[in-house]
């Protein structure tokens, strides 16, 4: 801690921070633009100029910028000096120069940085009488709107695109007060993180361009803290609903996962809640015809269905702990089949058990930006787990701020930092079978089938610790990588390998945990990160639920004959056949979900369950933590949460003990109770029961607007607000006027900051954790080792032998190839296909061929080839796409049309 | 023969006092907003005379309402305490010559009697409200009336030494040389002041402020029984301006004009009168008044006596 | 003493004075421009919508009677696609009309809006439009504003440059 004089009054604040940050850090309201917490400084805005003082008896002092000012023991600086008001007022007053007048239909109005930072220093009345230059807007998408005239040049949007975020297309252009943020044509921003363009932007020029289509001002949104469900990190998210449809969502900041940004596919895919192919009244199905009927009568139905009691249910991996466990409970547990495909099925319980008995533990993506040496090992990490690439961009800049820190430059002094290092990265190697994302900042990529980039792990992981076991006919390349890379994460301080089930190949998990427990073993705080499919996959893994495959045999053996399915379309999880297979030897289905899926064309009963913004739910996320993720509003219909469908079954069938179940918080007591691996989940967040100062924590920001008139067409006089007894929030502008634990905020707000830059206020320090500690409890830990301080050793509970056996080598085949997944951050996840905005990113499906096989196979880029795999034949347009390994060729994952096709397969590519 | 005339006297008396202090109620909206430039009720009816009907029809079907708390039967009775004494006092009052119920001796002694009686139903329906400012209101009009009943007495002994007698017809009739207003001026605006804190018209309505006590004793009041309360504030009013005009004005004595008339003339300027203390006076504080009272008016009664006395006995 | 006979005499002589009563319903009394009455939606000079849905009335309504949705036309201008007032809930307090940027909604010296039905007073957007420009004739906000709209061009605004050419590099 270090102290320092603001306005003559003393204040302890941590050192290595820049003046800027420790002035917002004490509560001071100081002005900025061009600084941002995870962007550092560059003193262009000029907007935080404070006046230093050489020592308390200097009066005169001078005016310095404060986020180029680092903090030094004794540093005094005066925030309300006359001069620096004025000189913040002129600054401001120059920005606002050409600034268009448009704020009565600009998106950012009531939460835009620009309004905030105007008024905080009183410029009030324009005095430029003469013209404004303009520019003409780019169209940038489906996900980003673009407005110029707006643009203040803080060069906030390039710097983190370009240097944070890691995309090419958008630059600064012309110069002068002419400069211009854009493409060089009109067209899509490519990276997937450009979403977040929308939050950096301190004013109008990047929105939300879905948000467009329904505006709805932030002051009218009713908000709760919610968890992101289109892949399996768990970023923290605010979904805000207006008239009964959910609006957009910005992120929520928790300092262990998503931080200041969320991916596109998080942002941007909630538009599925508002989709038409919603179901929305229960319905009863007979031969393809179905009727609607109300809740108690397609209880009633349901219940008849049941009464036999040969029912097996069938969980998913897309919904919440609570579902998932009412269907256990409702089934039994020998009779609950987990809904995912059984190779995943598989790979998921293996991860499960490396990160719980294993020595490496399973890092934050906060840990995982820290890391200084990474090894992905197969994962096409930005299309599987978005948020985790750009983190994992992050995590090369360690290494490099050594040299920055050997230099005494602050590392936070971006452009400095920057040039010090110039384009030095740290050790960052990708294995994968085709070109990622991610390769720019890789110092190597090997690119080779699935096995053998789990020869590659094996052999690095013997590399760093000869006990594990070797790879035979190691090539020499491969072997001299294999050293390179173990060398650079031996060397490392927080060494970190990234792997995950998406090439559905156990022995890259298994290479990936011997990589991390070979580290660990030499005393390496070594992390392990497998990315999960889905946003539950490992919470439904924990639950023990028997593989899909075996409910066939289930269903053929007469131990049962209905079937439950719970928010899953199985048509995605296996081939047609073999599902069709299943669903017709069963004398009924029962399916609950939230969109029409081929599964719930096949059901005797259809229950319209709610999605994440309609209703409460605890998921866990890749890293093992549980998030809450409560209910944004009280959807229409008969529409109601999945466990409380399943609930009001078990009553039905004379299960008592489920009617006590009132709230999330009795299912997952209860959940906690019965399987101890669940025990810390109700943790998670505050019960129901939580009140501060006697208050609920509200949903609506206290501006919310149109209460007396928004439903005064159908009635005039208003309806009651609905009630919420299941969560300590309210459906009313009516709460706590304090800061409500990090859990179970809404929104973030606070006098004076109207835009999400009010985060500020939140923080225990800028850009650290909430106040109160980051959101969520990891209930996955390694095994602790015996000896408390050292480091994890092969002793005690901790599991150390090393895993399997390294595959053979991949011989490529001249008629054949294999197909891998390909996976796209828009097209490949279920729901997040649904919204209009993503589908229209959504590639059509086609097969990625290596130009050298498709000279081979005659075929050109776009034109048609027959697909032969599985024992079906595909007709797909041609993608060439160079630097696939050699003899694989690669298939979209999920996309319309060939969502259900399994792979890795090997498959014959011909020319019709 | 005789009782049957009797019945109809009273019957008559009472009917025309019931509906001059009805037509009160129009006759005093329409006064307070001439005199504040306004119309007051012109809606109901031709000049809204009808708005007394209408206020009344009102009153009838208004909710009954008794509290729960309430002490149920001395709730129900305070309210025709109030009116049954305030009618009682015009039995003894001589409208014009034969115009009378009856003619007591102690014709003064009777009406003071009756109106020091009155007290009870302010103070029996403020007390059995079971409301805090109801209490209150009743415990103010006990002081009040208490405090202001002492001088109002002496005030007109004055008159009752002048005219030797307490009979009302008997003090008319001393009167018709001349009026007791003349010799008896300061009993004169004695009386006109207690008179008014006698019927807790403003300035002096200090038991029901509504601006300090919500509506004082009759808070808790509604429907007829708040009418009764109402209505008996208006008979006494009524009954204070025959009063006035009968011992200080000669009552039915004037010339030309028939003496009923006269007697009408006169209590009506009183009435007026009344209603233009309402219009321009503001109301005193609680203790200003107590004080008023003991210590001022009191003592100038007495003295108003002794003189009088005095004067009486040098005369004789 | 004196001083309460005065104000008695003083109350009494106002007799004599006129009423300053107004009889409404025969009689009808004069109202300002800037009374606060019936509220309207008014159009720009051109007849087009002035509202451009900001949301800043429904905001600073301190009873929050006023609801509305905004949209766009395809030219990028936008306006409300529903506008509800419910005039039973209102209190005639003109902090709409003092919030909006526009000049788009004004209160208006008509009062007589009264309904024996409740639901009758939820005056949808249809209700509220009028045709001309109310109070503020001459102001149009999208001459102003630095967006574009149909007919309206970047750098057409007042006071505005043409656009910026941005793969110029002359200085």
């Amino acid at each position: 801690m270090t102290k320092i004089f603001v306005d003559g009054r003393p204040f302890d604040v941590p050192e290595n921070q820049s003046m800027l940050q420790a002035c917002l850090t004490l509560g001071f309201d100081l002005p900025y633009f061009c600084w941002h917490p995870a962007l550092g400084s560059v003193g262009a805005c000029r907007q935080c100029a404070v006046k230093q003082y050489r020592d308390e008896k200097d009066s005169r002092g001078r005016i310095v910028m404060s986020c180029m000012t680092p903090v030094a023991e004794g540093v005094r600086i005066s925030i309300r000096d006359a001069e620096s008001v004025s000189f913040r007022a002129a600054v401001i007053e120059g920005l606002m120069q050409s600034h268009p007048h448009d704020c009565p239909v600009c998106d950012e109005g009531g939460e835009c940085h620009l309004q905030d930072m105007t008024v905080m220093t009183g410029h009030a009345y324009r005095r430029y009488r003469f013209s404004k230059r303009t520019f003409r807007n780019q169209n940038l998408g489906p996900l980003v709107n673009h407005e110029m005239n707006r643009c203040i040049q803080c060069y906030r949007c390039v710097r983190y695109y370009r240097e944070y975020a890691g995309g090419h297309d958008l630059k600064e252009f012309v110069l002068r007060n002419l400069v211009y943020f854009g493409r060089q044509n009109d067209g899509v921003l490519e990276n997937e993180f450009a979403g977040n363009l929308v939050e950096i932007c301190p004013t109008g020029v990047f929105t939300d361009k879905t948000l467009k289509q329904h505006y709805t001002r932030k002051w009218d949104l009713q908000l709760a803290p919610s968890v992101c469900v289109h892949c399996g990190i768990g970023c923290n998210t605010s979904p805000g609903e207006r008239y009964g449809t959910l609006r957009r969502i910005v992120n929520r900041y928790n300092g262990e996962v998503n931080g200041y940004f969320l991916c596109d596919r998080g942002r941007f895919g909630y538009e599925f809640v508002n989709s038409p192919e919603r179901l929305r009244q229960p319905r009863l199905q007979k031969g393809g015809q179905g009727e609607t009927a109300d809740g108690p009568v397609a209880l009633v139905h349901a219940r008849k269905l049941l009464d036999g009691g040969k029912v097996i249910g069938i969980g998913s991996p897309r919904a919440s702990l609570e579902a998932n466990f009412a269907l256990r409970t409702l089934v039994g547990q020998e009779r609950f089949f987990a809904g995912v495909e059984d190779e995943e099925h598989r790979l998921t319980a293996r991860m499960l058990e490396i990160l719980r008995s294993g020595l490496a533990r399973s890092p934050s993506l906060g840990e995982i930006e820290k890391a200084d040496a990474v090894l992905v090992l197969g994962e096409d990490v930005t299309q599987t787990a978005p948020r985790m690439a750009l983190s994992l961009r992050q995590s090369v800049r360690q290494q490099p701020f050594e040299l920055v820190d050997k230099l005494q430059i602050p590392r936070w002094l971006d452009h400095a930092a920057r040039e010090a290092v110039q384009d030095a990265k740290g050790p960052f190697f990708v294995a994968a079978p085709h070109p990622t994302k991610l390769d720019d900042v890789a110092a190597a990529t090997y690119r080779a089938s699935p096995d053998d980039l789990a020869r590659l792990g094996f052999a690095v992981a013997h590399a760093i610790d000869s006990s594990a076991p070797d790879v035979p006919q190691l090539t020499d390349g491969v072997r001299a990588l294999a050293g390179r890379i173990a060398e650079a994460l031996k060397n490392a301080k927080r060494p970190l390998v990234v792997s995950g089930p998406s090439l559905k190949c156990e022995a890259l998990i298994q290479a990936a945990a011997n990589v991390a427990w070979a580290l660990c073993r030499a005393g390496k705080p070594a992390a392990l990160s497998f990315t999960a499919p889905e946003c539950n996959t490992l919470g439904l893994g924990l639950m023990a639920a028997r593989p899909l495959g075996e409910a066939q045999q289930a269903l053929k053996s007469g131990e049962a004959d209905t079937i439950v399915i719970l928010e899953n379309d199985l048509y995605r999880r296996a081939p047609r056949e073999q599902v069709d297979a299943l669903l017709a030897s069963a004398r009924h289905l029962i399916v609950l979900d939230y969109l029409e899926t081929s599964t719930t064309h096949k059901a005797e009963v259809v229950f319209p369950s709610a999605p994440f913004a309609e209703c409460e739910g605890t998921f866990i996320s890749n890293e093992g933590r549980a998030q809450r993720a409560f209910q944004v509003y009280v959807p229409e219909g008969g529409i109601r949460a999945a466990w409380q469908w399943l609930r009001d079954l078990l009553i039905a069938s004379g299960a008592n003990g489920a009617a006590a179940w009132q709230g999330v918080d009795d299912v997952l007591k209860t959940l906690a109770g019965s399987l101890p691996a669940f025990s810390a989940v109700p943790q998670a967040a505050p019960s129901a029961a939580f009140r501060m100062a006697g208050e609920k924590v509200a949903r609506e920001p206290h501006r919310y607007s149109g209460r007396t008139a928004m439903h005064a067409n159908i009635n005039v006089s208003e309806p009651k607000p609905p009630d919420d007894p299941e969560s300590p929030l309210s459906f009313s502008m009516e709460g706590v006027s304090e800061q409500p634990p990090p859990a179970l905020i809404p929104f973030f707000w606070s006098p004076g900051w109207n835009s999400i830059q009010s985060v500020n206020k939140f923080q225990q320090e800028i850009a650290g954790p909430l106040r109160g500690g980051d959101p969520g409890v990891r209930v996955i830990e390694p095994a602790k080792p015996t000896e408390p301080d050292g480091p994890a050793g092969p002793d005690g509970n901790a599991r150390a032998d090393f895993l399997g056996a390294p595959p053979a080598v991949f011989e490529p085949q001249p008629d054949r190839v294999l197909l891998v997944p390909i996976y796209h951050v828009f097209g490949s996840d279920e729901t997040s296909q649904r919204a209009p905005a993503i589908r229209e990113l959504t590639p059509k499906p086609y097969v990625a061929l290596d130009s050298e096989a498709a000279r081979r196979f005659g075929l050109n880029d776009g034109d048609l080839a027959e697909v032969a795999v599985n024992g079906a034949v595909e007709r797909l347009p041609v993608k060439v796409r160079d630097g696939m390994a050699a003899g694989v060729a690669g298939l979209p994952v999920g996309l319309p049309g060939i969502e259900n096709c399994r792979l890795p397969a090997w498959a014959r590519i011909t020319r019709p | 023969m005789e009782i049957v005339i009797h019945i109809v006297t009273v019957l008559v008396v009472l009917f025309v006092v019931l509906n001059i202090a009805a037509g009160l109620i129009w006759v005093e909206r329409r006064l307070l907003a001439l005199w504040q430039d306004r119309y007051g009720p012109n809606r109901v009816g031709p000049l809204g005379l009808m708005q007394v009907a209408a206020d009344t029809i009102k009153l009838f079907f208004k909710e009954d309402w008794v509290p729960p708390f309430a002490d149920k039967g001395v709730f129900i009775l305070a309210p025709a305490i109030v009116m049954l004494t305030v009618l009682m006092s015009f039995t003894v009052l001589p409208f014009a010559p034969g115009m009378q119920i009856t003619d007591l001796n102690i014709g003064l002694l009777f009406v003071l009697a009756m109106s020091s009686l009155g007290v009870y139903s302010v103070v029996l329906g403020g007390w059995s409200s079971d409301n805090k400012y109801s209490l209150l209101g009743g415990l103010r009009a006990a002081a009040q009336m208490l405090g202001y009943e002492v001088f109002m007495g002496l005030a007109l002994m004055g008159v009752v030494l002048m005219a030797g007698s307490f009979s009302l017809r008997a003090i008319v009739d001393a009167q018709s040389k001349m009026w007791f207003i003349v010799p008896q001026f300061v009993g004169f605006v004695l009386f006109l002041i207690a008179g008014a804190a006698e019927m807790r018209r403003l300035p002096f309505d200090i038991p029901e402020a509504e601006s300090e006590l919500v509506a004082g004793f009759h808070s808790e009041y509604s429907g007829m029984k708040f009418g009764m309360f109402f209505v008996g504030e208006y008979v006494g009013v009524v009954l204070i301006s025959a009063l006035i005009s009968i011992l200080f004005l000669g009552g039915w004595h004037g010339p030309l004009l028939p003496p009923i008339v006269w007697f009408l003339i006169k209590m009506f300027a009183f009435i007026a009168f009344f209603i233009l203390l309402r219009a321009g006076l503001p109301r005193p504080r609680f203790d200003q008044l107590m004080s008023w009272g003991w210590k001022i008016m009191l003592p100038l009664a007495l003295a108003n006596l002794l003189v009088t006395g005095a004067i009486v006995l040098a005369v004789k | 003493m004196f001083s309460i006979i005065r104000t008695l005499w003083n109350v009494l002589l106002h007799s004599f004075q006129p009423r300053v009563t107004i009889q409404y319903p025969e009689e009808k009394p004069y109202l300002a421009p800037r009374y606060r009455g019936r509220i309207i939606l008014s159009r720009d000079p051109d007849g087009g919508e002035r509202c451009v849905a900001c949301y800043l009335c429904a905001v600073a309504c301190p009873v929050d009677c006023i609801a509305l949705q905004a949209t766009e036309d395809p030219t990028g201008r936008r306006y409300a696609e529903f506008f509800r007032i419910n005039f039973s809930r209102c209190i005639f307090c003109g902090l709409c009309e003092e919030a909006c940027p526009t000049y788009a909604i004004q209160l208006t010296p008509d009062f007589e809006i009264c309904e024996y039905d409740r639901q009758k007073l939820v005056y949808e957007k249809e209700d509220l439009t009028i045709s001309g420009p109310g109070k503020y004739p001459g102001y149009n906000f999208w001459r102003v504003a630095g967006v574009k709209i149909g007919g309206k061009d970047k750098g057409q605004a007042e006071r505005e440059e043409p656009p910026a050419e941005i793969h110029s590099l002359l200085p």
